[in-house]
């Protein structure tokens, strides 16, 4: 354990922690958008940012990704930290003006509107989507497509997504919902993209992507009729 | 040639090839970097040689002492032919003018008038290299050597000393002793940080992890500057030994070279230099006999600015898209494939050699408390001679701008010098006697950067600057982090505004306010410097700004929403110039009479104003 000062209190934190991690144990609130614990760093949104004094060198840091370290004094909320903040959020809005994960944050900081032109594009480029698919589900199915501003999630080439299994885990995962999932009649569509849904062999309900399943029995070495019936009838 | 296996090999064949060359024999260099390349150089050596056969001077003149070499830096006259021992130096030489430099100056030692360089004030006429104004305050170690080598020959590189240094460090020092000599000299990185480079080695030899890495960053991304293009091209050899040393010292078997994409000749050059170190056994197992091993990758750039940053460019040399990684452990302890790894600047490898060479004690008696040794500045703009310098840290601005780099042309005057790259800052005339050394540029809200110098004169407008800049910096952003990408968007766009007199009185505090939480919110050091330009133009040139945002007028002319063209009566002669070259007709009128221009069709593209002789153009 290491004992740090946030915010003016004395705080202990197992070694190798975040600060931001740190921080929520402390019941001190972070804003943040692009940090999941599933994945690893990344320090993109810039929300999570907070002041460090080490050694008498003062400098702003991404909490979701510098750690704790003997005798830290970190400021979550200095000025220099909440402009920061200020100017991301009304930074985000003008993409997303109206998510209400967003208008929270923005809310919280005291942010009433951006200064700035709405442009809306919706996505907020956390990146969680790309991740998960690659990090978590180990398939890479989307990815980033331009950069600076024209920067986007993608399929390639914009097409049907080849290695996507229709997992929904980018759908789930994304914090201001931009990725649009349904399912109707045994099909669910992700990524402009059909994708017929496994019939349980037993209740007849349909519970998971065909592909989903298959890449499972692939992934375990599962043998084939495995998955040929939902959770509740196995 | 086979390989040189021992110290005493290497001297030996050092005596070898010095011997074989006459001191008081004529050697005819020829720029072949690629400014002088584009303007026929090639061409020129071509017939030079041709000649010297039919005038039947083969004897007087051999071919190796023909030398196509990297560029010395006057790139504003070239293509440039200088001819040893006298160091006659041609400017602006083409191939017509080759018979009678061949006939008078090689075979007669004759001067030809024409092309010597005459003083645009004095009239003065300079023969000698060495005494031109241009090279006369600079101090060429590390350029100097680009006269007298031919990029391509590693002979040419050792007969003037080459690998000395090197052989010096395996044979007489401990690579502690070598890091000691490095942070002794107080060298600090020449890509922009200026972290001292022999703490970075130092780190990085006890650092824990195995391999470790050497690198060479010779991505140079900034606009306009061709430092380390000039170095790797014309003297490969001297980054290639700074480098051995430095792998030496830290302990390293593994080094790269990651050179910019748009920079063929740099990687030919360099591909080669390493094939004949190779051949001569400086690089490979058992180098020079002591038992140290170190080999060097060459590999191409990502082609984009971003790419030079360290944890994108180690992203791009691992097959990854060339993206910042947002860390806080040093590239010493975790740098390339998470191992101990030292980038250096390709200035910085080739300072190196001179400091084993030279000693730590000589290297920083040149310079300043803080900056020790040469800077290599890319001098470009509204600047009489246009060209790379190389000056002892602690000159001063004004220095550069008017001894060496004579001046602003055209009797206008000078409004700022632009230093440290796109993100760097402008600085104003009354600063020009600050000594330029990394802190005190800091000090000046610019930054020494890789060494790119932009002048700017009175037509320059500073909104439209810092708005160029900007641009420049929105397209070059990955786009991974919020500040960066969005906030430079949005600082141009209000930049776009008050260009186009649509600026509010708010605008300035909000960009004040953005520039810094841009500053201090963003991931790497492009987004945490990219603000630098609109900061430094509204501290120095705040007037300008008011003058768009308040009276919606634009002060240089430069911001076509604010300007209007006119035609002065008292000057007009009706020459019809302006008229003939108008793509718009908006200049219109009768030859002898009085022209007018009309403000409704007028597209401000100037050309009128260029065109005019007599001074009738007006821009209010
Ligand atoms: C956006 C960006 C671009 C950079 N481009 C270069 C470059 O082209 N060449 C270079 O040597 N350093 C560049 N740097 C600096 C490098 O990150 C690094 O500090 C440098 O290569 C270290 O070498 P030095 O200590 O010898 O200067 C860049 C930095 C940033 C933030
Ligand atoms: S949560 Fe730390 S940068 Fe996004």
């Amino acid at each position: 354990m290491v004992t740090l000062t946030m915010d003016g209190r004395k705080i202990e934190a197992p070694e190798g922690a975040t600060l931001l991690k740190a921080a929520n144990s402390a019941n001190i609130e972070i804003p943040q958008l692009c940090s999941n614990e599933e994945l690893e760093h990344y320090g993109a949104c810039r929300l999570c940012v907070v002041e460090i004094t080490h050694k008498n060198r003062t400098r702003i840091v991404a909490s979701c990704i510098y750690e704790v370290a003997e005798g830290l004094e970190v400021n979550t909320r200095s000025e220099r930290v909440l402009n920061v903040r200020k100017l991301v959020i009304e930074l985000l809005l003008a993409r997303n003006p109206r998510h209400p994960s967003l208008l929270k944050i923005a809310e919280d900081l005291g942010v009433k509107k951006s200064r700035f032109e709405a442009e809306i594009k919706g996505c907020i480029l956390c990146g969680q989507c790309i991740r998960t698919c690659r990090e978590v589900v180990g398939v890479s199915a989307i990815g980033y497509e331009g950069r600076g501003i024209n920067k986007r999630v993608a399929t390639p080439f914009e097409e049907s997504p080849p290695d996507c299994i229709a997992c929904g885990s980018c759908h789930f995962v994304c914090p201001v919902d931009v990725i649009p999932m349904k399912e109707k009649d045994g099909v669910r569509n992700i990524w402009k993209t059909d994708f017929p849904l496994q019939k349980c062999e037993s209740c007849g309900r349909y519970f998971a992507p065909v592909k989903q399943l298959e890449y499972f029995r692939e992934q375990y070495n599962l043998p084939p009729e495995q998955f040929s019936k939902c959770t509740h009838c196995r | 040639m086979k390989k040189i296996k021992t110290l005493e090999e290497l001297e030996q064949f050092r005596k070898e090839i010095q011997a074989q060359r006459d001191p008081k024999k004529t050697v005819i260099s020829i720029c072949a970097g690629t400014g002088c390349l584009a303007l026929g150089s090639k061409k020129i050596a071509g017939a030079i040689k041709e000649e010297i056969q039919s005038q039947g001077l083969s004897l007087k003149v051999e071919l190796s002492a023909i030398k196509e070499t990297g560029c010395p830096g006057f790139c504003e006259r070239g293509p440039i032919v200088v001819i040893y021992p006298e160091g006659t130096c041609y400017l602006g030489v083409t191939v017509e003018d080759v018979p009678e430099i061949v006939s008078k100056t090689i075979a007669n030692n004759e001067i030809i008038e024409r092309l010597v360089y005459k003083d645009p004030d004095t009239k003065e006429r300079v023969v000698k290299d060495s005494e031109i104004p241009f090279y006369k305050k600079q101090q060429r170690y590390l350029l100097g050597k680009n006269n007298f080598i031919d990029s391509k020959s590693i002979e040419d590189y050792i007969r003037l000393g080459g690998y000395s240094a090197l052989a010096k460090a395996l044979s007489a020092m401990k690579p502690d002793e070598v890091i000691q000599e490095v942070i002794d000299a107080d060298l600090r990185g020449r890509g922009g940080g200026g972290f001292p480079a022999g703490w970075k080695w130092h780190s990085t030899r006890n650092a824990e992890g195995d391999p470790k890495y050497v690198i060479c960053n010779a991505d140079e991304g900034d606009p306009g500057a061709f430092m380390d293009r000039a170095l790797l091209e014309g003297n490969p050899h001297s980054v290639l030994e700074g480098m051995i040393i430095g792998a030496y010292a830290i302990g390293s078997r593994d080094g790269y070279i990651y050179v910019r994409n748009e920079y063929p000749l740099a990687v030919t050059n360099a591909t080669l230099a390493l094939d004949q170190a190779r051949e001569f056994g400086l690089l490979g197992e058992n180098i020079l006999g002591s038992g140290f091993g170190f080999d060097i990758k060459i590999m191409r750039g990502g082609g984009a600015f971003v790419c030079g940053e360290s944890s994108a460019l180690f992203a791009s040399l691992e097959g990854r898209s060339g993206e910042p990684r947002a860390k806080y452990i040093h590239a010493t302890d975790k740098g390339l494939w998470d191992k101990p790894t030292s980038l250096n600047n390709v200035e910085t490898w080739a300072n190196v050699p001179l400091i084993i060479n030279k000693g730590a004690k000589w290297y920083n008696g040149i310079g300043t408390e803080g900056s020790k040794g040469t800077k290599i500045f890319s001098l470009v703009g509204k600047i009489s001679n246009t060209g790379l310098v190389e000056v002892p840290m602690g000159i001063t601005l004004r220095e550069i701008i008017y001894d060496i780099g004579g001046g602003v042309p055209g009797g206008k005057k000078f409004k700022a010098v632009q230093t440290g790259g796109p993100s760097g800052g402008c600085i104003p005339a009354k600063h020009l006697d600050t000594p330029v050394d990394f802190d005190e540029l800091t000090k000046l809200g610019s930054m020494m950067g890789s060494g790119g110098m932009i002048v700017m004169d009175e037509n320059n407008c500073m909104v439209d600057v810092a708005n160029y800049f900007l641009k420049f910096l929105e397209e070059e952003s990955c786009g991974k982090c919020t500040p960066c990408r969005e906030g430079i968007l949005q600082m141009r766009k209000i930049l776009d505004l008050i260009t186009s007199g649509e600026g509010k009185e708010e605008d300035l505090d909000t960009l004040e306010w953005m520039g810094q939480a841009i500053i201090d919110g963003s991931l790497c050091a492009l987004g945490g410097s990219a603000p630098n330009p609109v900061i430094t133009t509204m501290r120095y040139f705040r007037d300008e700004y008011e003058a768009h945002i308040r009276d919606k007028k634009c002060p240089a002319g430069v911001c076509k929403a604010l300007i209007k063209f006119s035609i002065d009566p008292e000057n007009c002669t009706g020459c019809h110039l302006c008229a003939r070259i108008c793509p718009v007709e908006a200049a219109t009128g009768e030859k002898k009479e009085i022209h007018t221009i009309d403000d409704d069709i007028c597209i401000k593209c100037r050309a009128c104003y260029e065109v005019c002789k007599f001074d009738a153009i007006k821009i209010m």
